[in-house]
């Protein structure tokens, strides 16, 4: 147990030169790249060449940074519609290796990397792990899903790019994780959020908490709210980091969030951000609510161009107090694809999770969120685990916490919910990403 | 000694086969049934037992994942004649203590009536004070075993 205050945390800046360079010089390396990668996509993949065409943009038009917004947008769909190799930009002997999606929504999404965007991969994530605190004497104990799942190669190329000391435990089997934990001296661990939370709970439960070296959490792949986060970081007595990624882009690793946990810190060098309102198109303002959109400044096998990652967050471009002009992005609210309109009204999973930790240690963040149409109109069930602490053997009490639980959310959604109590742990808990919602109706 | 005995209450999800499994586990680890009421919501069922064993009861199942707690109760023992449960409920009554809940098992020459209260203290004495009996705990747990 290591709980690390920040009075005495020393900020620690693996790439100072890029990390803190002037907006200035910054938008120059920016204009520089998007100039080279705007080339290659144009020149080696017809689709980017039609597109182009089509919207009346050649590369001689991109001079700079700003000319960005002449570009046309990407979309899942356009990667869907070139399964799987369609938009290669490099020949396919030159191709490293392959990451995919877990596929939650049918077909992969196929990610490919040359050698060196695997190098520019682990250097971001690297980046991130030093900005948690982390060294070449640190351990770090893995236990995202190694596979396709970009989360445990790319924890694990950050790790060996750092110099640290990598365990690749992999997902699954949590005694077993428990036990290399404590046994191996992790001082560090990545996982989903959600299952950092369920291993915490087991840890505490065996009361092995005291015997870890722990002192950082790195967690992502699923939105996840402030108070999860307090609630591993109180369990484990650790500071817990929000890491930001799709393997699109290149997995976890684009974004980041440092010790002031103030917003992701995006290493806008490789992966250049724009938030804009979905609806319009037109740019948001800093602090203004829009879909996250990347251009890949370097990236050689699959370059993207301004691709729409549907995942809903706002930018902020000042300074950060830990010293790096790296632009933030706000800890993700959800995907507009998670986003549920129920009864007209937009309903994201997190919004429940938060009214699930406001009612304090009763109830598990566990939930799952079912939506039906009854009678043509839709209703929201959400099941929630009842916490040991609070199982009665009284219907009676049982009920009353059934209806506050139903009160709370009604007052954080805007809707009726159905409650339904579950025996506690009963709720899977994932090892890749969480699935938070089950829509049964037919829209 | 004791004049509550514990109850072992298991939540229990509307889904098949649910009851079976927690029967199933306390069998496989020898722990007998004396006594058992089931009650049930909508939504869920609330499983409430009095076993040979109610620690080992909870051990077993948390083992096989299964959670479940235990509860303070009062067995009050009642003579198999007409009338007898209703005379101690009554007296029950006139002293002002709520029962949450009541189940009954049969004992031999007399019966049994689980009882839920929130002041058990006070329960049993005013149960002893008009001539009935309470189980003790280690009475309670071996009854009807032959």
């Amino acid at each position: 147990m290591a709980a690390v205050s920040l009075e005495n945390w020393v900020e620690r800046i693996r790439d100072p030169k890029i990390e803190c360079m002037s907006k200035d010089e910054m938008a120059a390396l920016q204009g520089k790249r998007l100039v080279d990668v705007v080339e290659r996509a144009y020149n080696h993949v017809d689709f980017y060449h039609k597109k182009m065409k089509d919207a009346g943009v050649e590369p001689g038009d991109i001079k700079s940074i700003e000319d960005i917004s002449k570009l046309p947008f990407t979309t899942k769909e356009d990667l869907r519609d070139h399964y799987p190799f369609g938009l290669l930009a490099i020949p396919m002997k030159d191709v490293a290796r392959v990451q995919g999606t877990s596929g939650t929504t049918g077909k992969l999404t196929i990610a490919p990397y040359s050698q060196k965007d695997v190098e520019v991969w682990g250097e971001c994530v690297a980046r991130g792990l030093t900005m948690a605190g982390l060294t070449s004497e640190d351990i770090i104990h893995v236990c995202y899903g190694y596979g396709l799942f970009t989360g445990g190669m790319g924890l694990d190329y950050g790790a060996q790019a750092l110099g640290a000391t990598a365990i690749p435990m992999s997902a699954g089997n949590t005694k077993r994780q428990m036990m290399c934990m404590e046994d191996l001296g992790a001082t560090a661990f990545a996982c989903t959020p959600s299952y950092a939370l369920y291993l915490a709970e087991s840890l505490a439960e065996a009361g092995a908490v005291d015997r870890l070296k722990l002192k950082v959490g790195i967690h992502g792949a699923e939105p996840w709210t402030e108070e999860m986060r307090k609630k591993i970081e109180s369990i484990l007595h650790i500071n817990c980091f929000d890491i930001y990624g799709l393997c699109e882009i290149t997995g976890p690793g684009v974004a980041q969030d440092c010790i002031h946990k103030e917003g992701l810190h995006v290493h806008w060098d490789y992966f250049y951000p724009e938030v804009i309102n979905p609806a319009t198109q037109e740019m948001c303002k800093d602090a203004e609510t829009g879909e996250l959109v990347f251009t890949t400044l370097a990236k050689e096998a699959m370059p993207l161009i301004r691709y729409r990652t549907k995942d809903l967050t706002s930018i902020d471009h000042s300074t950060c107090k830990c010293g790096r002009t790296l632009p933030r992005i706000s800890k993700f609210t959800g995907r507009t694809d998670d986003m549920k309109v129920i009864r007209g009204v937009n309903v994201f999973p997190t919004q429940v999770e938060t009214a699930l930790l406001s009612i304090g240690g009763a109830v598990a963040p566990h939930y799952m969120m079912i939506v039906d149409r009854e009678d043509n109109m839709d209703v929201l069930t959400v099941m929630v685990e009842v916490d040991e602490s609070m199982f009665s053997d009284e219907i009676r009490k049982l009920d009353a916490l059934r209806n506050k639980i139903a009160a709370v959310l009604k007052n954080a959604l805007g809707i009726s919910v159905r409650v339904k109590l579950v025996e506690p742990k009963t709720i899977q808990r994932s090892e890749g990403k969480a699935v938070r919602v089950i829509d049964n109706r037919d829209l | 000694m004791g004049i509550t005995i514990q109850q072992l209450s298991v939540f229990l999800e509307n889904r098949e086969g649910r009851l079976d499994e927690v029967l199933s586990v306390l069998a496989g680890n020898d722990i007998n049934i004396v006594a058992l009421s089931l009650a049930d919501t909508a939504e869920y069922g609330m499983l409430r037992m009095i076993v040979s064993d109610p620690n080992r009861g909870k051990a077993v199942l948390k083992e096989n994942g299964i959670t479940s707690m235990l509860t303070d109760v009062v067995a009050l023992r009642v003579p198999h004649e007409t009338g007898s449960l209703s005379r101690a409920m009554h007296q029950i009554v006139e002293g002002d203590v709520n029962i949450e809940y009541m189940y009954a098992f049969a004992n031999g020459e007399d019966a049994s009536a689980v009882m839920k209260t929130d002041d058990p203290a006070r329960v049993v004495d005013i149960l002893r004070g008009s001539g009935f009996d309470v189980w003790e705990a280690s009475e309670a747990y071996v009854s009807n075993i032959k």
